[in-house]
Order: C-alpha cells, then sequence, then structure tokens
C-alpha cells in the first residue's frame, strides 16, 4: 500500500503548509502593524490573537476543558461530532437511495426526466437556511421527534449529485453495449444491473463523496432551527457567541467540523477502492471533491 | 440443404428513417437476399449504402418499415428472442469491469446458464480464439486484435446459428487484420456458423467470403452478388492467387459502376 502511505503524507503536508501561511501571515501582519509590507493597504483579516490564534493555540484549547472543571474541548466537540455525523448518515444513505432511484427512474423514462427533472433542479436553488426551519416546524406538527426533521433536511442536500451522476452514469454505456444486450434478448432488469450499474460506478462515487460532504452540511445547518444541543451545530454557534473571550474555541470546532466532512469522505473513498477494483487506465481516479 | 428453411430470407425489406417528414432519409429499398445456412457473406458498399443498417435489421435492433425478415423458421424478432445469432462490432464492445472469461460468460448468465457450464463454455471459446492463457486479465490489459478475439468468442459462447458481424476488423492494422481473417475462416468451417460480415474492404469481402453482396448508396439497395469460387480451406497463398486478383477486380468493378466518384479511396 504505497499510495496510501504517500496519500497520508501529501495529506499532513497540506495540512503542515496551511499552518505554515497561517502563521507567516500572522507574523507579517504583526511586523507590519498590520499593513502589507511597504505600503499603507490594510491587511484583508486581522493578525491579532482573536482574529488569528495561533496554530498551536488551537490545538492546544482542544486539549484543555471546554468549561472549567468540564470534560476535554477535544471530547466535547468529538461526541457531538459524533451525533451530527449520526444524522448526517441516516441523510447520506436516505439521499444516496433516493437519488439513486430517481437516476433510475429518469434513464427509464424521457417523460419521468422531462416532468420531475426541473423540480429536482429547482430544489436546490432553495437556500438550506430557508428550508431547514420550515421543515423542523413541519415535523414538530407532525410530531416527530426532531433529528428526522435534520436527517431531512441532510438527504435533501445529499439526493441532487448522486439523482445527476446515477443518470449520467447509467446512460454513459456506448451504443453499442445497449445493442449488444439486446442481441442477447436481455431484459430490461439485467440490461440495467449487468450494464448499466456497473458503468455508472465511476460517476457514482464522485457524487457520493460530494452528498457525504453534504449531509454533513446539512446535518449541521438542520441542528440550529432544530435546537439540537448535543450536535455540532449548535457547540460552533455557542463558540462563536462567545468568540472574543475564547477565539481558539471556535477555531477548533472549525477543525473538528472539517475532519468529520473529510473523513466521511474518505469512508466513501474507501467503499470506492473496494468496489472498484480494478483501476484500469480508461478509468482515471476521480478527483476528491473539497470539502 | 434441400428442404430445410434459408438461414436467411429477407424480401422486400425497406427502412425509412424519419417517414413522413421532410427530412426523411430512405436508408434500404427493396432488399431481396437469401442467405443459405453454412454461407460466409459479405456486405460491401460505399459509406451510407446501409449494410450495418441492414445487419441492424436481421438482428431486430432495428424495424424494417418495409419488408419481412425471416432467420431459419423465425421472424427477426422471435429469432433474438430465440438467441439464433451472435454479433461483434466494430469497437469489442467488452465490459471494462470484467475479466475476459468474465466477459465471455456475460451472454451465458443474462440466458440463465448454470454456473459449471458458463465456465466451461467460455473456456471452450476462449482455447477457440487462442486466448486461454487471458481468461483473468481485464480488457484494457488486452491489444485491440485480442480484444476483437474475445468479442467473437463471446459472440459464439452460445452457440448461435448466425454470426452477424458489423466491421469486426475496421479498427485493426493491416497485420492483425489479414491473421484475425484466417482465424475467422478457421472458426467458421470449425463451427458451420451462417456468417453475415460488413466490411469496407475488398480484399478482406473476397477473401473470407462465399458471396459478396455489393450494395449503393441513396437508397441502400443490392447491386451485385458475386459467387466467391477459390475453394476452401483459404490459404495465406489464396491472396497471392491469379483468380483472387480477378475477383477483387470484378468486385471493384461492381463498386464502381455503384458509384463512381466514391469507388476510388478503394483502388
Amino acid at each position: 500500500m504505497k499510495t496510501r502511505a504517500r496519500t497520508v503524507v501529501r495529506a499532513l503536508g497540506v495540512l503542515l503548509t496551511a499552518a505554515l501561511l497561517w502563521e507567516g501571515y500572522k507574523a507579517m501582519g504583526q511586523a507590519t502593524g498590520g499593513v502589507w509590507p511597504f505600503t499603507e493597504v490594510a491587511l484583508p483579516v486581522r493578525t491579532n490573537e482573536r482574529s488569528m490564534p495561533h496554530t498551536w493555540d488551537i490545538v492546544m484549547a482542544l486539549f484543555r476543558p471546554a468549561r472549567r472543571g468540564g470534560e476535554l474541548l477535544l471530547l466535547v466537540l468529538v461526541k457531538a461530532a459524533l451525533f451530527t455525523w449520526r444524522s448526517a448518515v441516516i441523510g447520506f444513505v436516505s439521499g444516496a437511495v433516493i437519488g439513486f432511484g430517481l437516476g433510475v427512474l429518469f434513464a427509464r423514462s424521457r417523460l419521468a426526466e422531462r416532468g420531475l427533472m426541473p423540480y429536482v433542479a429547482a430544489s436546490q436553488t432553495i437556500p438550506v437556511l430557508a428550508i431547514a426551519p420550515v421543515l423542523v416546524v413541519w415535523g414538530g406538527k407532525l410530531g416527530l421527534p426532531t433529528w428526522v426533521a435534520v436527517t431531512v433536511i441532510s438527504a435533501y442536500l445529499a439526493f441532487f449529485p448522486v439523482a445527476i451522476n446515477t443518470l449520467r452514469g447509467l446512460r454513459s454505456p456506448e451504443v453499442t453495449a445497449t445493442e449488444l444486450m439486446r442481441s442477447y434478448a436481455a431484459s430490461p432488469k439485467q440490461e440495467l444491473w449487468k450494464l448499466q450499474v456497473p458503468a455508472s460506478l465511476p460517476y457514482l462515487f464522485p457524487a457520493l463523496k460530494i452528498a457525504a460532504t453534504a449531509s454533513v452540511i446539512g446535518a449541521l445547518v438542520g441542528e440550529l432551527p432544530a435546537g439540537m444541543a448535543d450536535g455540532l451545530g449548535r457547540a460552533i454557534l455557542g463558540f462563536a457567541s462567545s468568540f472574543s473571550a475564547a477565539p481558539e474555541k471556535l477555531f477548533a470546532s472549525v477543525l473538528i467540523a472539517a475532519m468529520l466532512g473529510i473523513g466521511f469522505v474518505g469512508l466513501v473513498a474507501l467503499a470506492e477502492r473496494l468496489t472498484l477494483p480494478s483501476l484500469s487506465p480508461g478509468r482515471a481516479e476521480p478527483e476528491v471533491v473539497p470539502a | 440443404m434441400s428442404g430445410t428453411a434459408a438461414a436467411v430470407a429477407m424480401s422486400g425489406v425497406g427502412v425509412t428513417f424519419g417517414a413522413g417528414r421532410p427530412n426523411a432519409v430512405t436508408a434500404l429499398e427493396g432488399i431481396d437476399l437469401t442467405i443459405q445456412p453454412g454461407e460466409f457473406v459479405s456486405l460491401i458498399g460505399p459509406s451510407g449504402c446501409g449494410k450495418s443498417t441492414l445487419l441492424r435489421v436481421v438482428a431486430d435492433l432495428l424495424s424494417p418499415s418495409s419488408g419481412e425478415v425471416r432467420l431459419g423458421d423465425r421472424s427477426a424478432s422471435e429469432a433474438r428472442a430465440n438467441r439464433d445469432y451472435g454479433m461483434v462490432f466494430q469497437s469489442a464492445t467488452l465490459l471494462d469491469w470484467r475479466k475476459i472469461l468474465a466477459n465471455v460468460e456475460l451472454p451465458l448468465e443474462i440466458m440463465g446458464f448454470d454456473p459449471d457450464e458458463r465456465r466451461a463454455r467460455a473456456r471452450e471459446m476462449l482455447e477457440l480464439v487462442r486466448l486461454s492463457e487471458f481468461e483473468d486479465h481485464y480488457p484494457w490489459q488486452l491489444s485491440g486484435g485480442m480484444q476483437q478475439r474475445v468479442a467473437i468468442a463471446r459472440a459464439l459462447s452460445f452457440k448461435p446459428s448466425i454470426l452477424l458481424m458489423d466491421e469486426p476488423f475496421g479498427a485493426l492494422d493491416e497485420m492483425t487484420r489479414e491473421h484475425m481473417q484466417m482465424e475467422l475462416l478457421n472458426i467458421w468451417q470449425t463451427t458451420g456458423t451462417t456468417v453475415i460480415f460488413v466490411t469496407h474492404s475488398i480484399p478482406e469481402a473476397v477473401f473470407l467470403s462465399t458471396r459478396v453482396v455489393v450494395m449503393s448508396p441513396r437508397p441502400g439497395r443490392i447491386t451485385d452478388l458475386i459467387d466467391i469460387d477459390l475453394g476452401l480451406p483459404r490459404r495465406f497463398e489464396t491472396r497471392e492467387n491469379q483468380q483472387f486478383f480477378e475477383l477483387i477486380t470484378s468486385v471493384r468493378e461492381a463498386l464502381r459502376r455503384v458509384d463512381p466518384a466514391v469507388s476510388e479511396p478503394w483502388g
């Protein structure tokens, strides 16, 4: 697994570079008094301890109690992240299933595609911040537990890329491959499972990676109007309000949120590697979508 | 052969794309052609003469606008449902997530053969095309010629009585191509399959066939039927034979009559 070692080294390199840039910018700002060198032009972000705490302060904050005498911040944030992740996973799975189902439906029926696709596309133009409270209110009226609304919001963001790419993937086999299946008098079901679905996997996995990050965002955003105290969304909001007192705690929670997204995408990438063992030259490895 | 039905019988076959519209295109018109079991028939003609279209009509991948196609005593659609023919395209069309053996097994899988029989038949076919040692490779690890041999093995795996080939060697280099032609002739003689073979190449049509069907474009019609009495089996030396050149000349002349302007590229 040489490539895996290289991936880890590369990821650490990126992290280190980001930290160096952060610290370099901060050092520059403090040396010049907050302006670009040799100019009077102010830097876009202030470099004081409040706006940009030292990277090591952020990391150290993780290993100090979140509240006086309480648990370590890291522990609090990881628990919150896992709580949010649970909603995200349910949202991701249901979103992926719905997206895949829509893709299959659209691939089968031009009529369904023409009739429903505009609504599917339009659904994504409604900001999630606007729709989240509505769903939470509706869920409450129906007497559903709050996490249901959160997973629905998560699924709402996750299904779209899956639906679009499933459709593209199912339509990807060349005409002759379709003719070949017809020459065998294959049933539509056989054509779907033996030709179209395997052919769609290289399209499906990048979509699942996007869906993984989208489902985390959906869960985070959904927790806010839902008033879920245990999730990462609420934790970030809490640390944002006490920003001036302890800025490093906010940055630490952003770090954990990022790691949650990256970790989820990594899991999908792992599933991809196990499902597509034959990474042929004609089957380029799809790029990982940034969180 | 007496008393048995023709392998393929077409009568009055016509295909019009976009019928009833101002931009309707008549791809085929008045095609009558009878092919006996065990024949090797090539369809040749300039681009747009509808030879591939005709092959698709026989395969029931396209319904004719007029006329009738019968394969043995079945209609084209019954024949497809009955898996009476195997098809090979210009691109090998192997499924690149399946290993070679699994690619050859694909039709058998669809047709519901049990796994042991599937494997045995696929191995037998790979032996026929001399690719046994590659059964665990992926398609992209094989050369174009080898991929096309896999496609032939796949088409024959369920032992269809008819093999339909749409410019199968069109994308191969000359040397591989001649090699593949010998292989195909061997397979044809071993299996006794009836072959309909679409090609652009005059020497290929003459070398392979027992009969060459010359077609004209706009609309696609059959203009000549040329019997190729070169004898069997064909050998490497057949290509250097005087009669071979004479037959090539007569096919070329027939194509020139069809369309003087476009027959030049085949010179």
